[in-house]
């Protein structure tokens, strides 16, 4: 009786020991001592060569262990915030979402880049995207790619692209009663890539949604201004029928399908064009995206991906230098040629290497040079979350109401005061 | 707490309290703890992303919640699919029991066939839901409508249901199932015998005896219903005003990090289930089958 209990106490005892071992051994060092860096990132098909390539430059210093994130935005998030909630010691470099350093660093779970690994960082990176890296003047990642949305249009339809959204929907409305394709197609559901479409209208416009600090809603004249703009062009009849159900995706359907004259889109779409449509492909070209003002050219709002250190990370010193290994100029150029992720270091635009596989790479960088930022703020989710529901459907804004009632609800979302939707 | 000292069996109530601590003791361990934490979390002003401002507001984040119309959207949408999907439930639970109850040949292969979308993942089942009612991947977008229907909030709604009522409906007809198996045949036999029609004999004789065994089966799939969230969570993520509670709390936990606010939609939706299953027990008398008092006091 007695031999039969101590079996079951040291079985017992065997098993739970195990459970506790098991995901220890997954995360620490592997068995040749050399510490493991684990990098989140989101999915990228050819990001595991740039890592391969960082591994054999570290020579057994350290060895960078690529885990993909889910494939929604959300989800990589949501991922991330849960385990870094709980101090897990198991993440070293975070690809964030440029909109998520202010919140990340707010929530004190990522470094801060100081010395030698800053001015690295900082070396020749393009202002909109090392804005997007910085929270209260200092700087906490490496900004790894970027994008930007440009004017697609059709040659056969179009001779001279519109400078200014005025004349963009003038034009359009012209085509249309020649009963020509004149749609202009974008993306207009409630998302994301509705704040994206306002952001850059008031960029342009010269206004503000927050005050420079991201403290307070001062939502000025040009924020109005483009309220305006995004209800006119809205209810036009211009835009594709599905318009207020549109993401990127559909957006380059659409236009892929000969719907509209004009796209305003991520350059993700000329290659898929060229693979999809190379006869339509062939009668499109790109430009800048029309402005608000004539005279003035517009600001675009800049999307991408910063690269961070986590704060629980067992090997601080050597997640930064993996990180910057993971950015640096010649593995930017690469992802950008290999992925279609838009480099953050501006002499990569240079390189001869570029020209081909970026053939709309000038206008690219114009907009870079003189890019917007989504608001700065940690509250940026809920800022988000809160105007895209106010702002959809477009063809319903009223001005001054939807006006008051955005200023209200983002210094409430901006106080963590108000409940998102 | 079923058993009471009733006719001075000290000693039967003393053993069952020693047999149950157990279960009690680790039961409170498990759940009074988060419970509780989350009431304190409640009465904070707690957003992960600004630890510093971190202090007590007392009751004001239940003032913020309660004047907030997207919250009392979420509500509505929760009661209403909380009561059309249990109604059809109880009717279609009540049809699969009787024909399981009283089928002769084969009476396995019904019950488990009949089982088999409750033995199903939701999100699982969620998917396929969302595939089939997508326009170009499914076929029953275009079966119904040109459009998408999960754009739209009334056939979105629609959709929640029908996904709730499939995945249910055999939950609920195995708990009136026991509640049929409670009916004595000689009752009937003497019913039958009186001259009452199938009808008559089964509203005047077995659904009053099953009543326990109904309400039971209504108290815990209102219960369920309320808390409903994969479902949604999976056909449209809340969109076009189709959240319910359970999805709100998570969207301000999650992906608003405001733990004060998100603690404090937990704690309504808590005080609500409590209140439905005092109204179910306290006013429809409802309690455990088998107990001798049915759960009057």
């Amino acid at each position: 009786m007695v031999t039969h209990t101590g079996t079951w106490v040291r079985a017992t005892a065997a098993a739970v020991a195990l459970l506790l071992l098991g995901p220890m051994t997954a995360c620490g060092s592997d068995e040749s001592g050399v510490p493991t860096i684990n990098f989140y990132y989101a999915q990228e098909q050819n990001l595991q060569k740039v890592v391969d390539d960082c591994n054999a430059e570290a020579a057994g210093k350290y060895r960078i262990s690529y885990q993909v994130l889910p494939r929604g935005a959300d989800d990589q998030r949501v991922q991330m915030v849960r385990r870094l909630a709980a101090e897990d010691s198991g993440m070293d470099v975070l690809g964030l979402d440029i909109t998520w350093t202010q919140e990340f660093a707010s929530a004190d779970w990522i470094l801060e880049w100081t010395g030698a690994n800053k001015s690295e960082a900082e070396q020749g990176t393009l202002a909109g995207p090392l804005e997007s890296a910085e929270y209260e003047g200092k700087l906490y990642a490496a900004p790894k790619n970027t994008n930007v949305q440009l004017l697609w249009y059709r040659t056969d339809l179009v001779p001279q692209p519109p400078t200014t959204w005025d004349e963009m929907i003038q034009q359009a409305l012209d085509l249309k009663q020649q009963g020509k394709p004149y749609q202009v197609i974008t993306m207009g559901a409630q998302y994301e890539g509705l704040v994206v479409l306002y952001n850059t209208l008031v960029a342009s416009a010269g206004g503000h949604i927050l005050n420079d600090d991201g403290t307070k809603a001062v939502f000025d004249e040009g924020a109005v201004r483009g309220l305006e703009i995004l209800q006119r062009f809205a209810s036009a009849g211009v835009t594709h029928p599905s318009f207020t159900n549109t993401i990127e995706d559909d957006a380059r359907l659409q236009f892929q399908n000969g719907e509209g004259a004009f796209q305003l889109n991520w350059p993700f779409v000329y290659p898929a064009m060229q693979e999809g449509a190379p006869d339509l492909a062939a009668k499109v070209r790109w430009a800048r995206y029309p402005g608000v003002d004539s005279g003035t050219p517009s600001k675009v709002t800049i999307g991408g991906y910063n690269l961070a250190v986590s704060k629980y990370s067992k090997h601080p010193d050597l997640a930064f230098e993996a990180a910057l290994c993971l950015r640096n100029a010649e593995h930017q150029k690469f992802s950008a040629i290999n992925d279609g992720v838009p480099p953050t270091i501006e002499s990569v635009y240079n390189d001869p290497e570029m020209t081909k596989a970026y053939p709309m790479k000038d206008e690219i960088l114009a907009e870079l040079r003189d890019a917007a930022n989504r608001p700065l703020t940690p509250a940026y989710q809920n800022v988000s979350t809160v105007m895209s529901a106010t702002l959809s459907p477009p063809a319903s804004i009223e001005e001054e109401k939807t006006a008051k009632e955005l200023r209200g609800s983002i210094q409430d979302a901006l106080e963590s005061k108000g409940v998102l939707p | 707490m079923t058993v009471r000292p009733s006719e001075g069996k000290r000693a039967e109530w003393r053993l069952g309290w020693l047999l149950c601590a157990p279960a009690a003791i680790v039961m409170v361990a498990v759940t009074a703890y988060p419970i509780l934490y989350s009431v304190w979390l409640s009465m904070q002003r707690f957003d992960l992303k600004f630890p510093d401002e971190r202090e007590f507001v007392g009751l004001s984040n239940y003032i913020t919640v309660l004047s907030n119309e997207y919250w009392w959207t979420a509500f509505g949408v929760t009661m209403l699919i909380t009561v059309v999907s249990v109604a059809v439930e109880l009717v279609l639970g009540m049809g699969l029991a009787v024909v399981m109850h009283r089928t002769l040949v084969g009476r396995g292969l019904v019950r488990t066939s009949a089982l088999i979308p409750y033995g199903i993942v939701t999100v699982v089942a969620a998917f396929s839901w969302r595939y089939a009612w997508t326009p170009g991947t499914g076929y029953l977008a275009n079966l119904f409508t040109d459009g998408a229907p999960l754009t739209e909030r009334a056939s979105s709604l629609a959709i929640i249901i029908l996904a709730e009522i499939w995945k249910t409906t055999p939950f609920m007809a195995l708990l009136l199932l026991a509640g049929l198996a409670l009916v004595p045949d000689d009752l009937l036999k003497a019913a039958s015998m009186d001259g009452a029609t199938a009808w008559q004999r089964f509203v005047k004789v077995t659904l009053p005896v099953m009543k326990p065994a109904i309400l039971v089966a209504l108290l815990f799939r209102t219960l369920d219903a309320f808390r409903v969230f994969d479902n949604i969570y999976v056909l449209t993520a809340g969109a076009n005003e189709t959240s319910s509670v359970s999805m709100l709390a998570y969207n301000n936990l999650l992906r608003g990090l405001n733990l004060g606010i998100g603690s404090t939609m937990s704690v309504l939706i808590f005080i609500t289930v409590a209140i439905m299953a005092f109204i179910f027990v306290k006013l429809f008398g409802t309690a455990a089958p088998g107990s001798r008092d049915e759960g009057r006091r």
